[in-house]
C-alpha cells in the first residue's frame, strides 16, 4: 500500500485547523494591549532622542522600530497563529533583506581597512 | 459546513486550506514588496553613513511633531484594522463597516497631515528638485551637498509609502460599500484579512520610515 503524503500531513494540519478557528474567536483585548504597547514605544523613542548619545540615538531608534515591527507582524498580522509555512515566508523576505544590506555594507565597511 | 458551500473553491481540501493559501499568498507578496522599499533604505542607509552631518541637518529641519502625530495615526489605524478583521470573522457586519471606515478615515488625517508637511517644505524651498534654491528651514545655509540627498530620499520614501496608502484606501473603499451587503461575512472575511495584512506592512514602513527620516537630527532639533 502506497504512503499517501496527504494522509501523512493530516495530524499536524489537524490541530492547527482547530487552533485557527479558535483564533478567530480570541478577545480583541489583546489587540488593544499591543496597541498601547506600540504608543508607548512611540513615546519612548520620541523621548529618548531628546538626549544626545552621540552613534547611540540611531541603534536606539531603530530597535525601538523593529520591537515595534515585530509586535505587528506576530499579532495584527496575527503570525503568531500562522501555519509553520507563511511563518518561514514572512521570515524569508526580511532574511532577504538582510542579506541585501549585510552584503553591501561588509564591502562598504571593510573598504577602509586597506588603508588607502 | 453550510455555510461553507459556494465559499470553498473545487481545488482545495477545505477552508482551512483555502485560507492559509490565500495567506501564503499575501505574504509572498509582502516579501517583494520588503525588498521593494528594502532597496531605498539600504540607499538611505549607505549615504547616510557617507554624509552624516549632512543628513542629521536636513532631518533637524523636518517637523518632528508633525511626524510623530502620524505616526500615531497610522499605528491607531493598525489597530481599528485588526478589529475590523476580527468583526469579518465573527460576521459583526454593522461593526465590520464601522471599523473599516474608521480606518479610512485615519488614512485619509495620516495623507492630509503629510500633505500640510509636504506644503511647508515647499513653501520653504525644501524641495530639491523644485526650487533652484534649496534652503534648509532649521540648519546651516547654504546647505552641505548631501543634505539634498536626504530630503530627494525622503519625498521618494514618504511618497512611495503615500502611493501605498492611497492603493490600499482605494481597495479598502470598495470593500466598505461590500461590507455593507454582507459581503464578508464569516467564512469569506478572507478578503478583508488580505487587506489587513496588507495595511500592517505599510504601517510598519511607516514604524521604519519615521526614526530613519525625522530621529537622526537628534542633537539639532530646537525645543
Amino acid at each position: 500500500m502506497d504512503h499517501d503524503p496527504h494522509t501523512a500531513v493530516l495530524p499536524h494540519a489537524e490541530p492547527h485547523a482547530a487552533d485557527a478557528g479558535h483564533h478567530h474567536q480570541a478577545s480583541t483585548r489583546l489587540y488593544f494591549v499591543i496597541w498601547g504597547v506600540l504608543m508607548a514605544l512611540l513615546v519612548l523613542t520620541v523621548a529618548v532622542n531628546e538626549y544626545d548619545m552621540g552613534q547611540w540615538n540611531f541603534f536606539v531608534a531603530f530597535g525601538i522600530a523593529m520591537v515595534k515591527a515585530v509586535l505587528i507582524v506576530l499579532f495584527f498580522m496575527h503570525v503568531k497563529d500562522s501555519p509553520g509555512l507563511t511563518k518561514v515566508v514572512a521570515c524569508a523576505g526580511f532574511f532577504w533583506l538582510a542579506i541585501m544590506l549585510g552584503l553591501t555594507f561588509s564591502d562598504y565597511v571593510s573598504r577602509t581597512w586597506m588603508g588607502h | 459546513m453550510s455555510e461553507a458551500h459556494g465559499v470553498l473553491a473545487h481545488h482545495f481540501d477545505d477552508l482551512d486550506q483555502q485560507r492559509d493559501s490565500a495567506e501564503l499568498g499575501m505574504w509572498l507578496f509582502l516579501a517583494t514588496e520588503v525588498l521593494f522599499f528594502g532597496g531605498l533604505f539600504l540607499a538611505y542607509t549607505l549615504y547616510r553613513t557617507q554624509n552624516e552631518q549632512a543628513f542629521a541637518d536636513a532631518s533637524a529641519s523636518l517637523n518632528l511633531r508633525l511626524g510623530t502625530i502620524n505616526t500615531f495615526v497610522l499605528l491607531t489605524s493598525s489597530l481599528t484594522m485588526a478589529l475590523a478583521v476580527h468583526a469579518a470573522q465573527t460576521s459583526q457586519r454593522k461593526k465590520l463597516v464601522q471599523l473599516l471606515t474608521a480606518t479610512l478615515v485615519l488614512g485619509v488625517a495620516f495623507l492630509a497631515i503629510k500633505g500640510v508637511e509636504w506644503h511647508e517644505d515647499y513653501v520653504e524651498n525644501m524641495i530639491p528638485f523644485l526650487t533652484t534654491h534649496f534652503h534648509l528651514h532649521h540648519g546651516p545655509n547654504p546647505p552641505r551637498p548631501a543634505s539634498a540627498l536626504f530630503v530627494n530620499l525622503y519625498f521618494l520614501m514618504t511618497g512611495l509609502h503615500a502611493l501605498h496608502m492611497v492603493i490600499g484606501m482605494v481597495i479598502m473603499a470598495i470593500y466598505t460599500l461590500k461590507a455593507r451587503v454582507g459581503r464578508f461575512d464569516g467564512l469569506r472575511a478572507t478578503p478583508i484579512n488580505l487587506l489587513g495584512l496588507y495595511w500592517h506592512f505599510v504601517d510598519i514602513v511607516w514604524v521604519f520610515l519615521f526614526p530613519f527620516l525625522y530621529l537622526i537630527g537628534a542633537s539639532e532639533h530646537g525645543p
